[in-house]
This record gives structure tokens, C-alpha cells and sequence, in this order.
């Protein structure tokens, strides 16, 4: 086990350098630099600026040097905010995405494994047809709709939970979560119902049935440790996405997450700060997708052993 | 997931009413500031708290815009006009309790100007004589620079020509002092990423002080018991909260989460303004909303086809339809009532004569139009105006334009490169003067973009205007220099921007001026007022 991680963690190195690289140099070839606004910068500032973050050397110089940098850890100032460096914004940003990625999925999880088990029970009834049919309008609404949906219901028609903010008002993680979980909530959801009905119709189930044991304990002693399976083989890649993808609702819910800095970074040309959050963010996606397949391994003896055996 | 749903219910006070009890003022800003260094950051919402924070020589009367003291007590001009002497109050201090003082100054504009601070205003400044060199690197030494204390309480400023609008700029951040000791604590005072300004370190000279600072969610300010003004300032605090999404910033409004917003929906104002007791404010702003022609490509190198686009638009109807009222029809490029300056109206709406001149181009009812491309940075307002011009265009002229979006660093580029044939544009002004407006289409202005270079008008703004003795005749050249530039039509002027904000009925003494300015020390709140419902 411990040299399948070792090789998946050796493998990752490669990818994160072509990561770095291919931002690296596509930000410099968009069109627009850091320092173009509306009100024209003279040539002085603009050399005094460019100075300041090393633009005025070659590309590959200054591709070096970040490197160098970044083997230190240090992800360089940003541009759009001076007197902050790229560490400080990521260490105040991801704490609140991370968060809010976490609570998105618990919500993810308890609507999706409930919805998609109790459908699985009955297939092809109304018991089955109707979570499921919630599940695909959950995939479907995207949540820059949902969102302001949910507050104009929630938090101004009923006046029970607040508008916008994080930690400012009780309650206001709320809505941003379900939003946020919703998406992934519905495909849990059919993920786990088809997980179950290949379980439910295995041998070792008929014959904890046949020996008497409720209905319940077959589902959820018996059944849901394989059937959730491919949920649990998600749940890596779906953290990494609620990560990476929470930019949406940070800004209808004013959460000062990463996913804000992440996304006015682009639109600042703020070089750093989109390398950065870049190098960051797929450093997390990494990680996140080896836990799930060591979990996952874990969970599954029959892929556990296969591990073995190729490492 | 319990520690979620723990005090989920029960909605208690909504934060404008506890605000209206103890005088903290919640303010929808915009965007997170970039900083609070005053020589460093640019954009409204720094500004905003900035003015807070700190102040210069002189401020401005939220009702006139009209200098008032600030650090400075009273100054003269000489009656050449070319030396000003600052007499600042004695009684003016730093947060910390150290006097505010005229050398304070000296050292605070030495490092606005520094060229490796890379200020974007350091031109505010250029009025005094030398700072232009200083800045650009001509000369290094700083006491060749206008400006001297000749004691603790003397600030005397030497200009390059007089400048009717000098002692307005004196209220720039640009301008503002700075306290030395501090920022040399905590790094190099002439490196712009000196952490001098974050809460624990920052000493200031304002109405108010730093208290807390939370990266994109709120930044406190707390009235400053050093400021020589205090017994004037009526609010306690202010806190301001980054609301970009306009959506979400009308919705915390709706519920009652903030006193003020920086901006409103367009399709909100309708909803708002039919309300009693409105909350929605709108005033005009010094700022005017224009396409630029490229005079250099055609058929915009025609000067029959640049006055034909210009008169076929009914301004009228797209401020009232598109816009919902919310902005004015421009036709000039100067907003109406800068300090008393009306710019000139030199061509109306109208139809008839824009056919007549499309045709003595060439293009007889859009006959042999060969296309034009329309570049405006994408925003939905932008492309409801675009939009609405291109129909206006097509049923007046009946030529087709093509419309085309870019993001916004991308359309910067366009514009700056002069890669297009008409682009969308805003100018917003940095002070009440028509100056400000008019220098941008000097030959060489930087912001010109259109390539339109006239001698006789860059003689106007640069030489005949400066030397003006009275308002009255300085006016009259701006007058006229405007007057030839809509002549030559290198811009179409569409709107007079408005600001449009919402504000809760319990806050006093915000009031709407051109620049959309606010001296915070003059806000109160009413403790007997609720929310808008």
C-alpha cells in the first residue's frame, strides 16, 4: 500500500510541472497585462512597476526564477493587492472554501445517499422515479439559479435565514452549502442507486436474507458498504470540484473564499495570484483523488488486493 | 452539520437598525480594496475608506464640493498666483498622537512622486513646479521640487502656472500625508508592498481608524479620538463590506444589511423608484459615457460619417428606455454644471441630417456601407446600449454594424493599441474641472485613442486657458476648444453618468454631489428610523 502511494505521489510531480509551465505562459500570452486600466499609465510607472515583479526581465528568466521561488514556497506578491503576497490570500481564502466545500458535501451526501437508496429499493415504481426525477433537476439547475432561488424563498419571502455573508449572521452557512451541494447531491444520488441495485441482488444478500435478518440491517450493514462503492470512489474528485468550483456561490452569498480571489485573479491578470491558486488548487485535486483511491481500496478487499499485486 | 444548523432560525434586529443605535454606518463598497496605502491604490472603494482614514491639506464640502480646511487651517495664494502658502492646524494629529506637521508633507509628496512607488496619481501633483521631473527620473534631487516647510506649521508650494484647480487637488489621496516612522518601520517606505497598513500597524491622521480588517468580507473603521475635528463626527463607525455582485448587494440591502449600496441593478430601478419614500438616489456624476471613432481608419476617417453616427442616436430615448432614466443624454464631452462650466451643444437629433451627410460621404441610404465594428468590454448594460445604437442606427442610416464583445484587459489592449474602428469608453472625472476632460484628446494625451491631434485646440487647453485671469474668460476657451472638438466628432458622447445608490431613510447627510463624494464626517444616523420595506 504505502508504495502505491509513493508511486502515485512520484507520478504527480510531472503533472503539477506541466500544470505550472502551460499557466506559467498562457497568462503571459493573454492579451492585456497586470497594469492596463481604463486611465493610461505613464511610461515611468508602468517601467517602476514592471520592475517591481521582475517583468522587465526575459520570460524564461522570470520562469526560473518562479520556480526557484516556489521550491521555497513562496507563491510571490500579488499584483492586484500590493503588500500581500499569494500565501496570505490563499491562507485567508481556503479555510472558507474549504469549509463551505466540506459542508456542501455532508449536504451532498445525507440528500444523494438517502435519495439514491431509497429509489433503489423499489426500481422502476414511483418511489424510485420521483427521487430520481429530483436528482436530474438537481443536475440540471445550475446554481447561479438555485441561489438566488433559495434566498428569495429562505431568506426574503420567510425571513429565516440571512441573505449573504459567512460567519457574520447564525445561519448564513446555510444556503450557501445547499447550493453549493445540490449539484453533487443529485449525482450521489443516482450513483448510489445504481451501486445498491447491483448490491441488493448479489448472493451474500439473499443469503442474509434467508437467514432472517430485517430488511434494514440488509440495506445498511450488508448493503450500503458495497453499494456505495462508486459514491465513495467519487467523493475525491468531488471535493476537489466543490474546491475548485465554488466560485459561483461565493459570489451570490459574499463568501470570502478562494474561489473569488481565484476567478478576479484571471480578470485582474493577476499573475501570481492565478498561478498560485493554479499550483495550489491542483495540488489538492491530486491529493484528493489518491485518498479516494486508497478509501476506496480500503473499502473494496477485491481492488485492494489488485493494488497489491501491480505495485 | 450540527454547528450549521445551530441558530439557524430566529432572524433577530437587522444589522441597519442596530446600526442606526449605535451609529455604525454599514456601507456596500463595491469591490475589496486593492489597499489602503493613499500613494499607491487607485479605484472608488480604496478611495472610500481611505477618506476615512486620512486627510490632506484641504477637504470638501459634501454640498459644494468647495474646499473647506482639512490639515490646513487657511491658505493664501500669491497674486501671481504661482506660490501657495499652507497654515496648518496646530491642533492635528496622528493616531498615535503625534503632531501632523509641514514636514510631514514634504516627505509624504517625496514618496508620492518617488518613481519607484509606480503611483498612478502622481500627476495630481505635477501642478507644483518640478514634480513632473522628480517623477519621471530627470532630476533626483527632491528639493528641487516646489514644496517646503518652513516650520512645523508652514507649507509653502511653488507652481509651474497658476492653477485655478490646484487647492481641489489637495484633498487627492495622492496628496495625503503619510506618517514616516511607521511605514519606515516596517519595511522600505518607497516599496509599494510595505505592510504598513494592515490593523495592527497603521497610524493614521482622519476622522476614523483602522479597527479590523477581514480580507473580502468587512473592513471597520472606528471614530479616532486624536482627530482635531472629533466633536464634529457623528457616527462611531463605519464598516465597509465588498459587494461586486449588484444582485447580492440589493438583496442585502432588501433585508437590511446595509445602509448604503454602491450601485443598484438597472432592472431594479424601476421597482424602486415607484416606491414611497424611495430609497433610490441618482444624481448626475462627473463622468460621460462616449464611443470613440478611430479617425485614423475607415470610414470614420470621414468627417460626414462621424457626424451622421453622432446625430442619427436619440440620446433621449435610450436614457429613458434603455437606461431607465437612470443617466442624462451627453452631447459634449464635458458633464453640465463642472464648477459652473456648461459645455457647449453643438449638434442635435436629427434624422434628416444624418442621411444627408451619410450621403455626401458616399453611402446614399447605406449604399456601399462597407461595415463598421462596434468593440465594447463585456457587461450587459454595454450590450443593451450597443445594442439599442445599432438598431438606431440601422432605422436612421440603414447601415449594419457589428458588434463585438471582449473581455475586459483584452478590450483595454484594443483600445490602447488602437486596434478598432469605434470602441465603447467612460471617463469619469478626478476633480471638478473641465480640464480634466478636455486634456484627454490632446495630441499626445495618453487616453486620446482616437487619433485626433488638432494644434490650434491643444494651443487652447495648453497655453490660452492656463493663462486666463478670470473664471469667466478661462471658461470661454474651454468653450471654445470643445466646441471645435465636437466639430471634428473624434468621440460620440451617449450619456452623462448618473450614481445610483440605495440608501436606508435613517442616514443623514449623505448628500449627492458630481463626484459622488462623501465626507463621511458629516454622516449621522437617525436612531427612530427602521428599513425600507
Amino acid at each position: 500500500m504505502w508504495r502505491f502511494i509513493g508511486s502515485r505521489l512520484l507520478q504527480a510531480i510531472p503533472v503539477l510541472l506541466v500544470v505550472i509551465t502551460v499557466t506559467f505562459f498562457l497568462v503571459r500570452v493573454a492579451p492585456g497585462g497586470p497594469f492596463s486600466s481604463e486611465k493610461a499609465v505613464t511610461p515611468e510607472v508602468k517601467a517602476a512597476l514592471e520592475a517591481q515583479y521582475r517583468l522587465d526581465r526575459p520570460v524564461l528568466e522570470q520562469y526560473i526564477a518562479y520556480l526557484g521561488d516556489l521550491i521555497r514556497g513562496d507563491l510571490g506578491p500579488s499584483f492586484k493587492y500590493p503588500g500581500r503576497s499569494v500565501n496570505e490570500l490563499i491562507a485567508a481564502g481556503f479555510p472558507v472554501t474549504a469549509e463551505l466545500a466540506l459542508y456542501a458535501l455532508l449536504v451532498a451526501l445525507l440528500i444523494g445517499v438517502g435519495a439514491g437508496v431509497v429509489a433503489s429499493l423499489r426500481p422502476n415504481t414511483a418511489q424510485d422515479y420521483i427521487p430520481m426525477s429530483a436528482a436530474m433537476i438537481g443536475i440540471c439547475i445550475p446554481s447561479l439559479l438555485l441561489g438566488p432561488l433559495l434566498i428569495l424563498v429562505f431568506g426574503i419571502y420567510l425571513d429565516w435565514l440571512p441573505v449573504s455573508g459567512w460567519g457574520d449572521m447564525p445561519g448564513d452557512k446555510i444556503l450557501p452549502a445547499i447550493t453549493l451541494g445540490a449539484v453533487y447531491a443529485a449525482y450521489i444520488a443516482r450513483l448510489s442507486r445504481a451501486g445498491m441495485l447491483e448490491v441488493m441482488t448479489q448472493d451474500y444478500i439473499r443469503t442474509a436474507r434467508a437467514k432472517g435478518i430485517p430488511e434494514w440491517r440488509v440495506v445498511v450493514v450488508h448493503g450500503l458498504r458495497g453499494g456505495l462503492t462508486p459514491v465513495v470512489a467519487f467523493l475525491g474528485p468531488a471535493f476537489a470540484g466543490l474546491l475548485s468550483g465554488s466560485f459561483v456561490v461565493e459570489t451570490i452569498f459574499q463568501v470570502p473564499g478562494l474561489g473569488r480571489f481565484y476567478v478576479q485573479a484571471a480578470f485582474n491578470r493577476d499573475y501570481t495570484m492565478i498561478l498560485g491558486a493554479t499550483v495550489f488548487l491542483s495540488s489538492l485535486i491530486v491529493v484528493f483523488n489518491l485518498l479516494s483511491d486508497v478509501l476506496n481500496a480500503w473499502m473494496n478487499p477485491r481492488l485492494r488486493s489488485r493494488a497489491g499485486q501491480n505495485t | 452539520m450540527i454547528a450549521l444548523l445551530l441558530g439557524a432560525c430566529g432572524s433577530d434586529e437587522p444589522r441597519v437598525a442596530q446600526g442606526n443605535r449605535q451609529g455604525i454606518l454599514h456601507f456596500g463598497n463595491g469591490t475589496e480594496p486593492q489597499g489602503l496605502d493613499p500613494h499607491v491604490v487607485t479605484g472608488i472603494p480604496e478611495m472610500h475608506v481611505i477618506v476615512t482614514l486620512f486627510e490632506g491639506l484641504v477637504t470638501k464640502n459634501p454640498h459644494t464640493l468647495e474646499p473647506e480646511p482639512g490639515v490646513a487651517k487657511r491658505w493664501n495664494i500669491s497674486e501671481d498666483g504661482l506660490t501657495v502658502t499652507f497654515h496648518l492646524n496646530d491642533s492635528a494629529k496622528w493616531s498615535n498622537g503625534d503632531p501632523v506637521t509641514a514636514y510631514d508633507f514634504v516627505w509624504s509628496w517625496q514618496r508620492a512622486l518617488s518613481p519607484k512607488m509606480g503611483n498612478q496619481y502622481a500627476y495630481m501633483l505635477y501642478p507644483v513646479k518640478n514634480a513632473e521631473a522628480f517623477a519621471t527620473g530627470e532630476i533626483t534631487d527632491f528639493s528641487d521640487v516646489g514644496v517646503t516647510a518652513t516650520d512645523a506649521q508652514t507649507l509653502v508650494v511653488t507652481l509651474n502656472a497658476p492653477t485655478p484647480y490646484f487647492i481641489q487637488l489637495m484633498d487627492h489621496q495622492s496628496t495625503y500625508p503619510v506618517h514616516r516612522q511607521t511605514i519606515e518601520k516596517f519595511g522600505n517606505a518607497f516599496d509599494r508592498f510595505t505592510p504598513w497598513t494592515r490593523v495592527e500597524n497603521i497610524v493614521s491622521n482622519g476622522a476614523f481608524r483602522l479597527t479590523d480588517w477581514k480580507l473580502n468580507r468587512r473592513i471597520e473603521v472606528t471614530k479616532s479620538d486624536t482627530y482635531w475635528d472629533r466633536d464634529k463626527v457623528a457616527l462611531n463607525g463605519v464598516v465597509f463590506y465588498p459587494t461586486e455582485n449588484i444582485s447580492t448587494e440589493e438583496r442585502m440591502f432588501r433585508v437590511g444589511q446595509l445602509h448604503r449600496t454602491e450601485s443598484i441593478p438597472l432592472d431594479k430601478i424601476p421597482v424602486y423608484r415607484a416606491m414611497q419614500d424611495s430609497p433610490y438616489i441618482n444624481s448626475p456624476y462627473l463622468g460621460t459615457y462616449y464611443y470613440l471613432f478611430n479617425t485614423s481608419k475607415p470610414p470614420l476617417d470621414n468627417l460626414n460619417v462621424r457626424k451622421a453616427l453622432s446625430l442619427a442616436i436619440d440620446r433621449r430615448r435610450l436614457t429613458e428606455t434603455v437606461m431607465h432614466g437612470s443617466t442624462l443624454p451627453a452631447y459634449s464631452i464635458t458633464p453640465p454644471g463642472t464648477l459652473g462650466y456648461e459645455p457647449p451643444k453643438v449638434f442635435e437629433h436629427d434624422v434628416e441630417q444624418a442621411r444627408e451627410l451619410l450621403a455626401q460621404a458616399g453611402y446614399p441610404n447605406g449604399k456601399g456601407w462597407p461595415g463598421l465594428e462596434l468593440v465594447y468590454n463585456t457587461s450587459e448594460s454595454h450590450l443593451k446600449v450597443a445594442v439599442a445604437l445599432q438598431q438606431m442606427w440601422k432605422d436612421a442610416l440603414n447601415i449594419d454594424i457589428t458588434l463585438a464583445n471582449e473581455e475586459w484587459k483584452v478590450y483595454l489592449d484594443t483600445v490602447d493599441q488602437m486596434d478598432f474602428q469605434m470602441a465603447r469608453r467612460g471617463w469619469i472625472g478626478d476633480y471638478v474641472d473641465p480640464n480634466n476632460f478636455l486634456d484627454l484628446f490632446l495630441c499626445d494625451g495618453g487616453n486620446n485613442s482616437t487619433g485626433f491631434c488638432d494644434p490650434v485646440y491643444d494651443d487652447m487647453i495648453l497655453q490660452q486657458a492656463p493663462r486666463a485671469t478670470t473664471r469667466e474668460a478661462r471658461y470661454a476657451t474651454f468653450q471654445a476648444a470643445e466646441t471645435r472638438l465636437m466639430e471634428q466628432m473624434p468621440i460620440v458622447p451617449i450619456y452623462t453618468y448618473t450614481s445610483n445608490h440605495l440608501v436606508q431613510p435613517g442616514v443623514r447627510g449623505m448628500s449627492s454631489n458630481v463626484m459622488d463624494w462623501i465626507n463621511f464626517k458629516y454622516i449621522s444616523l437617525d436612531q427612530d428610523q427602521g428599513t425600507v420595506d
